[in-house]
């Protein structure tokens, strides 16, 4: 067939590559609009290939999909919310519990869950294509018309990459760079088989509810890295995310960090005798709002992960994804209509993106990560450590005075920082609030 | 080390592969030679990467690829052939 024909013949509005939650949610949203849409995913099945904590949160989900509650496979809602502050030995732990009968986000296993949404949206009239990888996209005039795949091509008035944080696609199009090791974290998770019984028995949770720890320090001391616990119906979900420049720097191996923290004390009785049944890996985008890419160019859009957007702290991307790909997918319809896929109608979907919680959450905390970098060893090894030691005395029952001892924590501290190491230490905390406030 | 492998070893044993005959991941032998970090094998979370010292190459387990990209943005060089092996091929996560 020449390629003229093949033109003809394979095109559609909008070809979407990639089937995780921005292109599940963009594909949908321009199949709503009635154009003619395909999602081409490389995997098996749409989630095959896909790695996260995790959960997916109610409210950006009920976006895409109103009424998920009812029959999408979730494991559980979640109800408790633990932040660990783990030093070698001991640990600090807050917990915060809301039995809401709405509740902010679940626990679900990536591989039924974007399947779940990918069927959704071929009964919508998304047409997918699985088990096919995306080559490069095929430029015209420095338009993007279409893609190639290993068997053939594609074609389409707008491509929307949705091919998460490695995008290849998106250096090819020109709006991203080579990405930095610093600006990507490396996770590995386990997914370990546990009844049900004992899950809800050593979280102290109900028979459907659900648990999430965040975890700083223990194995991670003085990195920039956090780890996780998700408890799923029969299983729980283990892992962490450190940034790719401390493993180089140090010559960590990834899974040794997770083992280790599997053995830590405040862990290793929450998944005794938890059997793994998987190990999978992921890189997490990390670069925060300095490092989004352009969004748009002639006849291409980029959304979730392949746009960088997660913001680390809150271990949130699904939903940035979701989003971002919707309001991709509502530019594309705009612009089929009006037949103009130039940059400058396509601009229109950076321009919703800045308006919606998306942007101005990455912008929020855009000082974040630079700041925890730069003062790794304060923030993320030297303080995380004292609170556990500062625990550690208030708890103490012995012969010494408590004054003595509060007096003694807090000579300590002036003594291990210096009044200029703590100036500087409460000075970037102060910026950092600051650059989260204002 | 040697106890490291193991623990690896376990771990990718409970993934699922359908590993392809070529290698979707091509170093490039004359930078690996003179590679100084050997960032690629410290990175990889499936331990694809091996120096053989007599050999004087990098060996690469590909069949154990978890398709990360870790190694690709690692490598000291920003030589290492990288891609996603084709679609009927390679991991699929039954969880992820
Ligand atoms: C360890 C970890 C924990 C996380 N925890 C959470 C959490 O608890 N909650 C949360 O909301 N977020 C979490 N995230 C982030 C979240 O997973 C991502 O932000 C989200 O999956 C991004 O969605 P996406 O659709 O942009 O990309 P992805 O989900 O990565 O989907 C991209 C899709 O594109 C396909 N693809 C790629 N290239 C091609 C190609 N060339 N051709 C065809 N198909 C292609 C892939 O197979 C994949 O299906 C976590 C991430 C990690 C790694
Ligand atoms: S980091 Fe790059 S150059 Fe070095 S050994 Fe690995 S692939 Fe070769
Ligand atoms: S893509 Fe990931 S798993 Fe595969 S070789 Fe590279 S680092 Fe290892």
């Amino acid at each position: 067939m020449s390629e003229n024909s093949e033109k003809f013949l394979n095109k559609t509005d909008v070809i979407v590559v990639g089937g995780g939650p921005a292109g599940i949610s963009c594909a949908v949203t321009i199949a709503r609009a009635g154009k003619k849409v395909v999602l081409i995913e490389r995997g098996k099945f749409c989630g095959s290939k896909n790695v996260f904590g995790g959960a997916i949160y109610a409210e950006p989900v009920r976006e895409i999909f109103p009424n998920f509650e009812t029959n999408a496979p979730l494991e559980r809602k979640n109800t408790e919310h633990r932040y660990a502050i783990l030093g070698e030995e001991d640990a600090t732990t807050v917990s915060y519990r809301n039995n809401d009968s709405n509740p902010v986000s679940y626990s679900v296993i990536r591989a039924k869950f974007d399947r779940w949404m990918a069927d959704e949206a071929k009964k919508e009239g998304v047409i997918i294509v699985t088990e096919t990888v995306v080559r490069e996209l095929i430029l015209e005039k420095e338009r993007v018309i279409g893609v190639r795949t290993e068997l053939e091509n594609y074609y389409s008035d707008i491509v929307v990459l949705a091919d998460g944080v490695n995008s290849l696609l998106a250096k090819q199009a020109g709006v991203r760079g080579e990405i930095d090791p610093h600006d990507v974290a490396v996770s590995v998770k386990e997914v370990l088989k546990l009844d049900n019984a004992k899950i809800n028995e050593r979280f102290n949770i109900g028979d459907k509810d659900g648990c999430i720890y965040e975890i700083f320090g223990g194995p991670m001391l003085n990195m920039l890295g956090l780890g996780f616990i998700y408890t799923n119906q029969n299983s729980i979900s283990i892992g962490l995310g450190i940034t790719m420049n401390e493993l180089i720097k140090h010559k960590l191996r990834p899974y040794a960090l997770l083992d280790k923290l599997k053995e830590h004390p405040a862990i290793a009785p929450l998944i005794k005798d938890a059997e793994l049944t998987e190990y999978s890996a992921h890189l997490i985008p990390e670069g925060g709002y300095k490092k989004i890419p352009t969004l748009y160019a002639s006849g291409v859009m980029v959304c979730g992960d392949a746009a960088m957007l997660v913001n680390n702290l809150h271990w949130e991307g699904t939903n940035l994804a979701m989003i971002s790909g919707k309001l991709a997918g509502e530019t594309a319809v705009i612009a089929v209509n009006k037949n103009d896929f130039s940059a400058k109608t396509l601009s229109k979907y950076q321009q919703s993106l800045e308006k919606s919680f998306v942007m101005k959450d990455m912008k929020t905390y855009k000082d974040l990560m630079g700041t925890m970098a730069m003062k790794n060893e304060q923030f993320l090894g030297y303080y995380p450590k004292k609170i556990n030691s500062f625990f550690k005395m208030f708890t103490a029952v012995n012969c010494i005075p408590k004054r003595t001892m509060f007096r003694g924590f807090i000579k300590s501290v002036f003594k291990e920082r210096g009044i200029f190491g703590l100036f500087s230490d409460g000075l970037s905390i102060l910026k950092l609030l600051w650059s989260i406030l204002r | 080390m040697k106890n490291e492998n193991c623990m690896i070893e376990a771990k990718l044993y409970t993934v699922k592969y359908d590993a392809d005959t070529v290698s979707h991941l091509v170093p490039d032998e004359e930078s690996c030679k003179k590679c100084i970090s050997k960032a690629c094998q410290t990175v990889c979370p499936a331990n694809v990467y091996e120096w053989n010292d007599t050999e004087n190459r990098l060996i690469v387990n590909f069949e154990n690829c978890l398709e990360c990209g870790a190694c690709k943005i690692a490598c000291e060089k920003h030589t290492l052939g990288w891609q996603y092996p084709k679609g009927t091929k390679g991991v699929t996560f039954k969880q992820g």
